[in-house]
């Protein structure tokens, strides 16, 4: 076989590529353009199916729970009846919650980040930490919950959490205590656990997209990595970044499992006033009162969705104004 | 000066700027007199890896010269170009042995602090490369790096080194805008007058001119005739006219040996290597 395709290939003359395509049979025009334009139908049809769905979705809950929404709905604390229940104390735990998460994973993260792509060396030892991250990205959020729960609740251990060592008056702002128990800080840091990996990711994704030629150029005028870090690097990546931890807070406020596992106190009638104070999340509020029978309740679920999302966007809106605030001053 | 019968006509005869003739009359006759010495290379080795890329360079670049390097893709230029202001650390695997000095200092050292090497050898780079920061920033950002300045002083120190790189007039109004907005033989002065505003010594060029058109390159060879009053200039070329027109002194490379140097008047009308004349006079195989 090989020998034949061998001799074959002597004994004939080699033919240029203009002869070979001329000998071709020609793909038919019609075939080529119908699957064309089919795969533009199939990602119309998606792209649409996806958008329809959250449509229906956001379309029921307004539905659900509009007529719940007013101020009273905000500021109210949860309550057996359902015409005097509210979201207070669920709402402020979640605010609270996710801008503790915010101001520990993106400094902690962005660092993590910048430590990996711009001064570490290839090794074995980076690899190694490369690989759990990207591992640690897939791990279900309740596992976090369970860490949260020994590290920061009770401090693995090292102190009762029944006599815990405090700092301050627990009435005041400057107020804490160790180990943390299931106060909103342990809380936060729990869901810093599990949007760092996120962080990390997309921060790394962030920096390595920066041309290269832009951090040669700021060493060849005797920059020092650091200085070619923060003056170049950070500030043209600073959009990608932003945008990762906005995704990365989606997530955290979204998250009622590791919360759960904290053992926070399902109905409370206090809003935080300081890192040790007990709290709930809406995650948990909507989740409690969707189990319940009757369908006052089912709206009022509905309502604090609502509540959830506009949290959401507000927070998501805070950080777009960060970032393009950082992006004026970069250029 | 005899030709031989098949030597490429002289490239050079009337194409250097008429302004520099004094100039070019003290670098023509340079070979014969003693001159100051800035860079002196002696059996410099270099790897990536275990492929070598420089194999024994002895080579010595004047002060207040232009050294041109020219050679075929991969010959080393490049790499020996990188070895002075030591742009090779962060490349895994490069290593480099023998011996480099600039005005004695040893370049190689391990103790050599390469921030302030840096700051003596400045480059530029084949692909303008200004950051997304304004005129102003950019060519200020090299002297922040490396001590704070009295507002006025930047000012001074911004307008200098635009002018020396001969874009002043150009971007006086609109210092402030960015710097992606110039075009791309702009961008290229403009990241010659950023290196300039660190107050360097040597100026290295990486083929300052590859990704120019014909217009923004003629300006950038004058400015370079220009700058060798105060800079030492060592410049990689792939244009052979480029090197005859602009420089004192050439150095041909060849798969990562020098197989000559010397005048640029004598390279390019009277090799003393085969090769080299093959090269210079395009006919090489």
């Amino acid at each position: 076989m090989h020998s034949l395709r061998a001799q074959a290939q002597s004994n004939t003359r080699r033919r240029s590529p203009g002869e070979i395509v001329a000998a071709a049979a020609p793909a038919s025009q019609l075939a080529r353009r119908v699957v064309d334009r089919g795969f533009l139908a199939l990602c119309i049809v998606f792209t649409g199916l996806a958008v329809v769905i959250l449509g229906i979705l956001l379309v029921t809950i307004w539905q659900d729970g509009h007529t719940r929404l007013s101020w009273q709905f905000l500021n109210s604390f949860a309550s057996r009846r359902t015409e005097e229940a509210g979201v207070r104390a669920p709402m402020w735990g979640s605010i609270w919650a996710c801008v503790i998460c915010a101001l520990a994973a993106v400094p902690i993260g962005v660092g993590t980040a910048i430590y990996l792509e711009e001064f570490s060396k290839r090794s074995r030892f980076r690899s190694f930490i490369q690989l759990n991250i990207a591992n640690l990205a897939g791990v279900p959020s309740i596992v976090y919950g369970i860490l949260g729960l020994t590290a920061f609740a009770r401090a693995f251990g090292s102190a009762s959490t029944d006599s815990p060592i405090t700092i301050g008056q627990p009435e005041s702002f400057f107020y804490l205590q160790l180990p943390f128990g299931h106060g909103v800080l342990a809380g936060g840091l729990t869901l810093m656990l599990v949007v760092l990996p996120i962080i990390i990711v997309s921060s790394q994704e962030a920096l390595r997209s920066v041309p290269r030629s832009l951090r040669t150029a700021s060493l060849a005028l005797g920059g020092t990595q650091w200085q070619t870090t923060w003056n170049i690097t950070l500030p043209a990546s600073i959009p990608m970044i932003m945008t990762g931890a906005i995704l990365a807070m989606s997530r955290a406020i979204g998250e009622a499992a590791p919360i759960l596992v904290l053992g926070v106190p399902l109905f409370i009638r206090t809003t935080p006033i300081n890192l040790m104070s007990d709290f709930t999340v809406l995650p948990l509020q909507i989740y409690n009162w969707s189990m319940r029978q009757q369908s006052g309740f089912h709206e009022l679920a509905a309502a604090a969705i609502i509540v959830l999302l506009a949290v959401l966007l507000t927070l998501n809106a805070v950080a777009v104004i960060i970032r393009h605030r950082l992006q004026r001053a970069a250029s | 000066m005899t030709t031989p019968a098949n030597a490429p006509p002289p490239l050079n005869v009337d194409i250097k700027p008429p302004t520099l003739a004094v100039a070019v009359s003290t670098a023509v006759g340079s070979e014969n007199q003693p001159e100051e010495i800035a860079i002196r290379a002696h059996g410099l080795n270099s790897w990536y890896g275990t492929v070598q890329a420089l194999k024994s360079i002895s080579l010595e670049i004047p002060k207040c010269r232009v050294t041109a390097l020219i050679g075929p893709s991969g010959c080393g230029k490049s790499t020996f170009l990188r070895c002075m202001n030591r742009m090779n650390d962060p490349i895994p695997g490069a290593r480099a042995s023998g011996i480099l000095t600039l005005y004695g200092d040893d370049l190689l050292a391990r103790s050599l602090d390469v921030v302030e090497l840096r700051r003596r050898v400045g480059m530029v780079f084949q692909k303008p490369n200004p950051f997304t920061k304004s005129i102003y920033d950019n060519v200020a950002f090299g002297p922040r790096l490396h001590r704070s300045f009295r507002r006025t002083d930047l000012d001074e120190l911004v307008e200098n080194s635009l002018r020396a790189a001969a874009l002043w007039d150009e971007v006086k109004d609109r210092l402030k805008s960015s710097a992606l907005g110039l075009s791309g033989g702009q961008q290229q002065r403009l990241c010659i007058a950023r290196a300039i505003a660190v107050g360097p010594e040597v100026l290295l060029m990486d083929e300052p001119c590859s990704a120019l058109d014909p217009r923004s390159t003629a300006s950038i060879e004058q400015l370079i005739r220009e700058l060798e009053t105060n800079y030492t200039i060592v410049i990689v070329t792939h244009n052979m006219q480029q090197a005859a027109r602009v420089s004192d002194r050439t150095a041909f490379f060849f798969e990562g040996t020098l197989v000559e140097c010397g005048s640029t008047d004598r390279i390019f009308t009277n090799p003393a290597n085969k090769q080299t004349e093959d090269y210079v006079s395009g006919r090489f195989g």
